[in-house]
């Protein structure tokens, strides 16, 4: 489903963000990717999303190479994916109801859909009492939660979650996961970065351990080494 | 598609309504545009008129020897018209007709009409009165054609010499006046749009994070521009409908209080005349304005 070749990132002259990275995440997969701060999970990331352009190397979504997408070909591919940013991207002028509803909009959903949808998602993340507040009035685990409802609302075939656990509570980081796990049940793909260590070894699955933008380990049951 | 237009519709409604602050700034600066356009519009109007009103008052005059009968005049008349299309009026005046207006001029001035009393017998030549329709060269060439050998022994003699100076004066004074009318209007134009293209900057330069989340999670740029272009449109038509008020308002009280002032030129009648004509400049400038800035404005923060 998604295939890096030989993927290198330089932002600055001599300090590659990722270094030749080459590794392919099948259909229906949960792949975990972990690294110290600062190894290049969030790069990997954008570069999937078409955000970053790799210095050199391609990458393929469903054996197109993102790079040479035009922008209607990569919005749509932007919209295949359930995407949790690290930083969360959330609409700042739009309600809790609003930024997971743009979501179905855009996709051209039905209004009846969204509107049975949205307050379903929300219900299942625990924000369904702040539908009509905005992100700047959620605490920072409730907006991280806002912007995981976001990514599931359409039933994407892939979901890409870069730190989704970052800021919450043992609790709720538990309940994300294990929401992740459900939907990688039904056959969807899952792609996870994060440093969480007990989240790793509970789930038993593939782990890609990168270092200084490298690839030092590729574990089918992977467990938190680094 | 309409569930599309319906949806960026919405969007638009709702940001305005939860940034009154920004769209009323945006909407005062279109207001002070179009009123700027509007002003100028009706300046043009009026310098048109005086300048015409100047126009009119030139004339030369050829004056024929005193026995020279009415019925050769109207003939040399006839035969001038058909020589020339630069003229735009021909009057004919009687020996007779140049003592009333004489006597009328000064009716209040007993030393001139005393003096025309004296002489007894009527002084005054019978004569042709012409204005042309334009260009000062048009009244060197129709004297050229009074002073031609075939009218030699009906004219006694054209004021041109006289009168040429003034004639070129008066036209140059009013081929500068439109230049600089041009040159104002284009420094207006250029001005205003770069303070609307500035100010709608400002207002969706905040939203330049919000663009590009909205890329990242896969909108069109379509949908992502809908949005402010019709916001846009908003603005301006709002605008326009602000101004059109003010302006219909403003011209129906100045007009009777100006009119004296401004040699007899009445805003309101100048109004109504091109009330489509302002309808297309207020309305044309307010939404293409708005409209396209916004456009060019967000599609700088589409590249995501
Ligand atoms: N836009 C950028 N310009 C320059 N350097 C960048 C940029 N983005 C990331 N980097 C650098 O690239 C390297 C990898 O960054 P990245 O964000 O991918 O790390 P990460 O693994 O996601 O870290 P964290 O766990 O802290 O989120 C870092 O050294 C970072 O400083
Ligand atoms: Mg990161």
């Amino acid at each position: 489903m998604i295939k890096f070749e030989n993927v290198t990132k330089i932002y600055e002259p001599d300090m590659p963000a990722l270094q030749d990275v080459s590794f392919e995440v099948k259909e229906g997969e949960f792949v975990s990717i972990v690294g110290k701060s600062g190894a290049g999970k969030t790069t990997l990331i954008r570069l999937i999303l078409g955000l970053e352009k790799p210095t050199s190397g391609s990458i393929f979504f469903n054996g197109k190479n993102i790079n040479g997408m035009n922008s209607t070909e990569l919005q749509s591919t932007r919209r295949k994916i359930g995407a949790i940013y690290q930083d969360y991207k959330l609409l700042p002028t739009k309600t809790v109801y609003e930024n997971v509803a743009y979501i179905m909009e855009i996709e051209g959903k039905a209004d009846e859909e969204i509107a049975t949808n949205v307050p379903k998602v929300l219900e299942a993340i625990g924000l369904v009492n702040k539908l009509n507040n905005f992100p700047h009035e959620l605490s920072g685990g409730e907006q991280q939660r806002l912007a995981v409802a976001r990514a599931l609302v359409n039933f994407p075939d892939i979901i890409i979650a870069d730190e989704p656990t970052g800021n919450l509570d043992p609790y709720n980081s538990y309940e994300v996961v294990s929401l992740l796990s459900k939907i990688n049940k039904t056959g969807k793909t899952i792609i996870l970065s994060t440093h969480d260590r007990e989240i790793i070894n509970k789930l038993g699955k593939r782990v890609i351990t990168i270092e200084d933008g490298k690839i030092i380990r590729d574990d089918v049951k992977g467990r938190f080494i680094i | 598609m309409f569930t599309n237009f319906k949806r960026v519709l919405h969007f638009a409604l709702t940001d305005l309504a939860r940034n009154k602050g920004i769209s009323i700034a945006n909407i005062f600066i279109l207001v002070v545009t179009i009123s700027l356009f509007t002003m100028l519009f009706f300046m043009h109007g009026l310098s048109n008129e005086i300048i015409y009103q100047m126009q009119n008052k030139i004339n030369i005059t050829a004056y024929f020897k005193s026995d020279t009968s009415e019925q050769d005049i109207l003939l040399a008349k006839e035969q001038i018209l058909k020589q020339t299309n630069d003229i735009k009026s021909i009057q004919y005046v009687s020996k007779e007709d140049a003592a009333d207006i004489f006597l009328e001029k000064y009716k209040n001035n007993d030393a001139f009409t005393d003096a025309l009393a004296e002489v007894g017998d009527n002084p005054f030549l019978p004569s042709l009165n012409i204005t042309t329709t334009g260009e000062p060269q048009q009244y060197e060439k129709v004297n050229i054609i009074l002073q031609s050998e075939q009218f030699s022994d009906l004219i006694d003699q054209v004021d041109y010499p006289q009168k040429k100076n003034i004639i070129e004066k008066v036209f140059s004074i009013t081929s500068t006046v439109n230049k600089f009318g041009i040159g104002l209007a284009v420094l207006f134009i250029l001005i205003s749009i770069m303070v609307v293209f500035n100010t709608i900057k400002l207002a969706i330069d905040s939203s330049k994070n919000e663009i590009s989340t909205m890329r990242i999670v896969g909108a069109s740029s379509w949908f992502v521009r809908a949005p402010f272009i019709i916001q846009g449109v908003i603005f301006g038509l709002i605008s326009f409908i602000v101004c059109f008020f003010i302006t219909m308002i403003l011209i129906f009280f100045l007009s009777s209080k100006l009119q004296v002032t401004l040699a007899g030129f009445s805003l309101w009648h100048y109004l109504l005349s091109n009330i489509f004509v302002i309808i297309l400049i207020q309305f044309g400038f307010g939404i293409l304005l708005g409209g396209i800035a916004s456009f060019v404005v967000v599609q700088k923060y589409l590249k995501v």
